[in-house]
């Protein structure tokens, strides 16, 4: 077997010493795989896949790709290492420029890293411009003739221009219409499929990291809560604000007894400067107790492959085996489990 | 739906809002273009109506018709809105002036844009008490604190102080809930409410404005490309297609039994971790442009039920208890969610 894609661990990164963005987090990407990071706006989740990409340097811990440790990387080598992770971002029209055709946007990754000859760079680029569906006429556009769709699937193209082996998406969907949106998430799975890619899939949208990934980490505050396979993570969540961003989820087939049923969390995520003690969810959780604003919670393995870091996950595992089979796209399993809280909006109970 | 009654006594009886035939055309550097092509709907005290469709459906641009947002000299708006025993497509811009922010308002996608940068979030919406209930400032200012206490914001005299730039999104978008229910309006435009906020916030604030719009009576029209959302929220659904109503009828009815194949292509599109990776069905190709219309149904090149006779101009008519602009509706069985 490969080398995970990417291992991180005890990863910390820290901005002006006092706001911890990521604070100790741990896991690894297998090879082939797509890795789900779900979490709020200011959950760290983009500090985290930019410092996969070695954008940022991390304050403390490892992160490795394969066996190399790009952060040891003189200058130089770690500008041809970078050739290995790409990254796509959000804001397709924040991408590109616009006084570029696409042709050059395309070739730009590849005469700055000098490879290929005019001709053969321009052959890749009409390779990648067919591989995400878009026909060979799109090269010689500017940005600002092609809609939102097609300017994410430029930027696509252009992350693979240099053969990547990792590519971390960040909310690569985020702003697209859904029926776009399916397309493209249709897209990354071929192109994974094809091109033999490990995803570091970033998105604040439960439905679509849960639709792409094989595992998911659920993200809060600078770490993780929870870890695990996608669905198992939907089905079964085992962490508290899991189970609350899944009820927040708006359902097609909701009905008034599923509505009740919803746990809405109060509050926003905490002032980045001045954590919460205890665990850090603590602030905004529906079961919190005396124990959680004193004691971190630890990390723990429940069932193979599925760690949660709450004091109360063994109760909700013991739960959920209680509730019987959970069929497949059963709602009403999981809001079966969801008590209807009510909490001041300062978000303490 | 018994929308064909006589306008007039029809608004003034049980229809907040009663539009008729709106066609809107928008002037750009290429000439006019129509963008709105014979809209008919109604509004019902106490209801919440959504409105979906992709962008560029013409969901922004009805709501901005009925407040008459448009630049004058670059937007032709024919038809009928009946609001309060007033046509707003013809109406003063006097009266439209005593409307805005009084019997009609309007909550936008980013609050960012909608709010002023350099005054106070209580300036603001005592701006809107003072404009429309000519109170002094000080009792204006005490009814914007009050509104915000409204809106679950937990120390509303201080919040009040604040400028735009110093709150979170979801606490701009409690403020812009705050300034358009201050003067308890008869009709919410809620233009994509919650689409920039994260789900958990979402939910909070979706709560918040259907307790709030309970309270005073305010019937909503939800503007969203969300149909889960329209699913948990609304009372009846509107699907917008390129400047056209292509469905409407009863949630509940839309989305266990969608008869247009716009709108189940919409459901279909939605991810979830129960569908095979790489097996969402979307719908292909996008919205046209509107000086490329097709002939008859404006879904035809995208449609998979595509025949011949769908060049033929589509009516919106009554098929399986709702509006559908398909004349196929009938034939086709589309899967809908489970009720």
């Amino acid at each position: 077997m490969k080398l995970p894609a990417a291992t991180v661990k005890d990863l910390h990164v820290t901005f002006g010493g006092t706001v911890r963005a990521v604070d100790g987090v741990t896991f690894t990407v297998e090879d082939g795989e797509i890795f789900g990071v779900i979490g709020e706006s200011g959950s760290g989740k983009s500090t985290l896949g930019r410092c996969l990409v070695c954008l940022i340097n991390p304050s403390d811990g490892e992160v490795r790709h394969r066996d190399v440790d790009p952060f040891a990387l003189s200058r130089r080598q770690l500008n041809r290492h970078r050739r290995r992770c790409q990254m796509v971002s959000q804001d397709p029209n924040a991408a590109l420029d616009p006084r570029m055709t696409i042709l050059q946007s395309l070739c730009e990754p590849l005469n700055i890293a000098g490879i290929g000859s005019r001709e053969k760079r321009r052959e890749k680029a009409y390779e990648m411009l067919d591989r995400v569906s878009l026909a060979a006429e799109f090269a010689n556009r500017y940005p600002h003739e092609l809609s939102g769709g097609q300017k994410q699937r430029v930027n696509i193209a252009r992350a693979l221009m240099l053969d990547p082996e990792l590519i971390v998406c960040d909310e690569v969907v985020a702003a697209l219409d859904v029926s776009i949106q399916a397309d493209m998430l249709n897209l990354f799975s071929r192109l994974k499929d094809e091109l033999k890619l490990t995803y570091v899939f970033i998105s604040h949208d439960l439905r679509v990291v849960s639709h792409i990934s094989d595992r998911v980490a659920v993200m809060y505050f600078g770490t993780i809560v929870e870890l695990g396979p996608a669905r198992e993570v939907m089905d079964r969540p085992l962490h508290p604000y899991t189970e609350a961003l899944g009820s927040a989820e708006p359902k097609l087939a909701a009905d008034a007894a599923e509505r009740r049923g919803r746990i809405i969390l109060q509050g926003e995520i905490p002032n980045s400067a001045k954590p919460p003690t205890g665990c850090r969810f603590h602030t905004r959780c529906p079961r919190a107790e005396a124990r959680c604003s004193g004691e971190v919670p630890a990390t723990r393995e429940l069932m193979p492959g599925r760690y949660v870091a709450c004091h109360f996950a063994e109760e909700m595992l013991a739960r959920h085996s209680d509730t019987t089979t959970i069929r497949p796209g059963d709602n009403g399993a999981r809001a079966a489990t969801a008590q209807p809280v009510e909490l001041r909006h300062d978000g303490r109970a | 739906m018994s929308a064909m009654a006589a306008p007039a006594e029809a608004a003034a009886s049980n229809r907040i809002l009663e539009i008729r035939d709106l066609n809107l055309s928008l002037r750009d550097d290429h000439g006019w273009v129509q963008v709105l092509n014979d809209v008919s709907f109604s509004v019902r005290p106490n209801e919440i109506l959504g409105m979906v469709g992709e962008s560029g459906s013409g969901k922004s641009m009805t709501a901005l018709s009925i407040l008459r947002l448009h630049a004058k000299r670059d937007a032709q708006l024919s038809g009928q809105i009946q609001f309060d025993g007033h046509n707003l497509a013809t109406a003063s811009e006097g009266r439209m002036r005593r409307i805005r922010g009084r019997h009609v308002s309007m909550i936008f996608q980013e609050p960012m844009s909608a709010l002023d940068p350099v005054f106070t979030v209580g300036e603001q919406i005592a701006e809107t008490v003072r404009r429309h209930f000519g109170v002094s400032r000080k009792e204006a200012f005490e009814r914007a604190v009050a509104a915000l206490d409204s809106v679950g914001i937990a120390s509303p005299r201080t919040c009040a102080g604040l400028y735009p730039m110093a709150l979170s999104g979801g606490m701009r978008q409690r403020v812009m809930i705050a300034m358009a229910l201050v003067c308890e309006p008869k009709l919410l435009l809620a233009d994509e409410p919650t689409t920039a906020l994260d789900v958990t916030i979402q939910a909070q604030i979706m709560d918040l404005l259907l307790e709030l719009a309970q309270k005073t009576g305010t019937s909503v029209l939800l503007i969203t490309h969300d149909l889960g959302l329209v699913a948990e929220t609304c009372d009846r659904v509107i699907t917008m297609y390129a400047g056209q109503i292509v469905e409407e009828g009863r949630v509940r009815d839309v989305i266990s039994n969608p008869q247009h194949p716009y709108t189940a292509g919409l459901m279909r599109s939605i991810p979830d971790a129960h569908r095979p990776r790489g097996g969402l069905s979307s719908i292909a190709g996008r919205v046209p442009s509107f000086r490329n219309m097709p002939e008859g149904c404006r879904f035809r090149p995208r449609c998979e039920f595509v025949e011949a006779a769908c060049s033929q101009t589509q009516r919106l008519t009554e098929t399986g208890g709702h509006l559908v602009r398909c004349h196929r509706a009938r034939q086709l069985s589309l899967e809908g969610a489970p009720a």
